[in-house]
């Protein structure tokens, strides 16, 4: 039986690689890897996981310098000389070893006013959504986001503007932007407008490039970019 | 730039670069083909002066090319300026408008050194 | 909070980004000078030849040869963003990355001829 070598983050901010020797199998993730360490050679290692098999997007780590799922990640496809690099998500605060802060990843998901706010009730008639429509195949080409933050985690932009809402916020946005029934119209073209919205994003391409739903936040933030300028433009921002 | 000006201003900023770019690209490719073509043989200040001097066409197209450079070229510089240089107060926004300003002068001046009528110093 | 390295980084858009910026930034600083030099025009043919001798040494033409890559890469990477920005969503397109080395490639080429011609 063969052994991985694992480098491990342990420690917050101010922590350090520690390196564990870990049996491997065929048919081995990530996440084998770390629950291993845990249950047998580090038990107060820190780690997120909830449902192991790709639907959650709690596992997300950064895995020998990419932002991925570990549950969803094979240890044969990412293995490098019978070697791990396993450290917590970039761009967040780490809480403790591979336990990264959310909160400020979720509080800009609020500010690029991330939640749907409609104008029927009850008593209305059924809200008609034309599921061919050009709206709704860019909201359904983005809507499959569970917020893990690997894009987050993989945007430089992020880590160069402190105040950048972020692919995931601005996905959103634009998913809501282009739902019929939403009325928050200028109030969210006005949160992602600017600097710390869509009009910062590179095209570097790293979140499309690393999501494992295969959404491309980048097409939602060129969309964006298209309709805040005409908005600014007409006077309507 | 995020913290002195508007969020409308950052998205017209965005607006004017693109629109911009695209008369760059424009611009660029004439001037890519005018290159190498006139660096055939080497260059000579009467050769260049020749093909400039009282060309009323060439001027104006070097002016719009010029114009266009002034709008697209600070606005890049204060990205990078705000992200790789964490400049991000009011006066990288004067510095850019500085720059634009040296651009403006020195470009035009530039077009006119090569396109006023022969002779004359 | 931990930032990425070049593993996250190494893939083509972000090639291109880096390229584009980079190029960028060298074109704008270049550009001041570029007008200076013209300028030496208004003091007549004469002020004009004699920076254009100065001009005329092995250093200076890879400059220049260097800035003409430089800016096609430039141009055809700009191009692809505004395919990007402007039109339906069609992917990173990654054929647009490997067209502006392409044209980088072929202005490189194509200046050079023309130096030695």
């Amino acid at each position: 039986m063969t052994t991985l070598n694992v480098r491990v983050w342990r420690g917050n901010e101010d922590g350090e690689f520690v390196s564990y020797e870990v049996p491997r199998h065929a048919s081995q993730t990530v996440l084998d890897v770390v629950t291993y360490i845990q249950r047998n050679l580090e038990p107060d290692l820190g780690y997120r996981f909830a449902c192991r098999v790709g639907m959650c997007g709690s596992c997300a780590m950064t895995v020998n310098g990419k932002a991925r799922w570990t549950c969803r990640t094979h240890v044969s496809k990412v293995v490098e000389n019978d070697a791990l690099e396993i450290a917590p998500l970039s761009n967040m605060p780490v809480i403790k070893d591979l336990a990264a802060d959310m909160t400020t990843f979720f509080d800009k998901w609020s500010a690029a006013k991330g939640q749907f706010k409609g104008n029927q009730t009850r008593h209305d008639e059924f809200a008609t959504v034309e599921p061919g429509s050009p709206e709704r195949q860019a909201v359904d080409a983005g809507i499959e986001c569970i917020g893990c933050g690997v894009c987050y985690a993989s945007c430089d932009v992020v880590t160069w503007r402190p105040d950048y809402l972020g692919p995931a916020a601005l996905n959103r946005a634009w998913t809501l932007v282009n739902d019929v029934r939403d009325v928050r119209g200028a109030e969210r073209l006005r949160a992602v407008a600017g600097d710390a919205g869509c009009h910062s994003c590179h095209t570097q391409g790293s979140c499309t490039e690393r999501c494992p739903k295969q959404l491309a936040p980048t097409a939602g933030i060129a969309g964006l970019k298209r309709k805040v300028a005409k908005a600014a433009i007409k006077g309507e921002l | 730039m995020s913290q002195s000006l508007s969020v409308v201003t950052q998205a017209k900023l965005w607006y004017w670069q693109r629109i911009s770019a695209m008369v760059l690209a424009l611009c660029v490719i004439v001037h890519l083909v005018g290159i190498i073509m006139a660096v055939r043989g080497g260059l000579s200040g009467a050769e260049v002066l020749a093909r400039t001097q009282g060309n009323w066409l060439f001027g104006a197209f070097y002016a719009v090319f010029v114009l266009a450079s002034t709008v697209h070229v600070p606005i890049g510089l204060m990205r990078i300026a705000e992200e790789w240089l964490g400049w991000r107060s009011r006066s990288v926004v004067i510095a850019a408008w500085l720059f634009a300003a040296l651009l403006a002068f020195a470009g035009l001046r530039a077009v006119y050194a090569v396109v006023m009528p022969g002779g004359a110093a | 909070m931990r930032k990425n390295d070049l593993r996250a980084r190494n893939h083509a858009a972000y090639w291109a980004f880096l390229v584009h910026r980079l190029s960028g930034l060298a074109l704008a600083l270049f550009l001041p000078a570029h007008f200076w030099a013209l300028g030496h025009a208004i003091q007549g043919e004469a002020s004009l030849d004699g920076f254009l001798k100065l001009a005329d040494n092995p250093l200076f033409k890879a400059g220049e040869w260097g800035l003409v890559i430089l800016l096609s890469l430039h141009l055809v990477g700009g191009v692809r963003l505004l395919l990007i920005e402007f039109k339906p969503w069609s992917g990173l397109r990654k054929d647009w990355v490997a067209l502006s080395l392409g044209a980088g490639l072929c202005t490189g080429l194509a200046f050079m001829l023309s130096l030695f011609s």
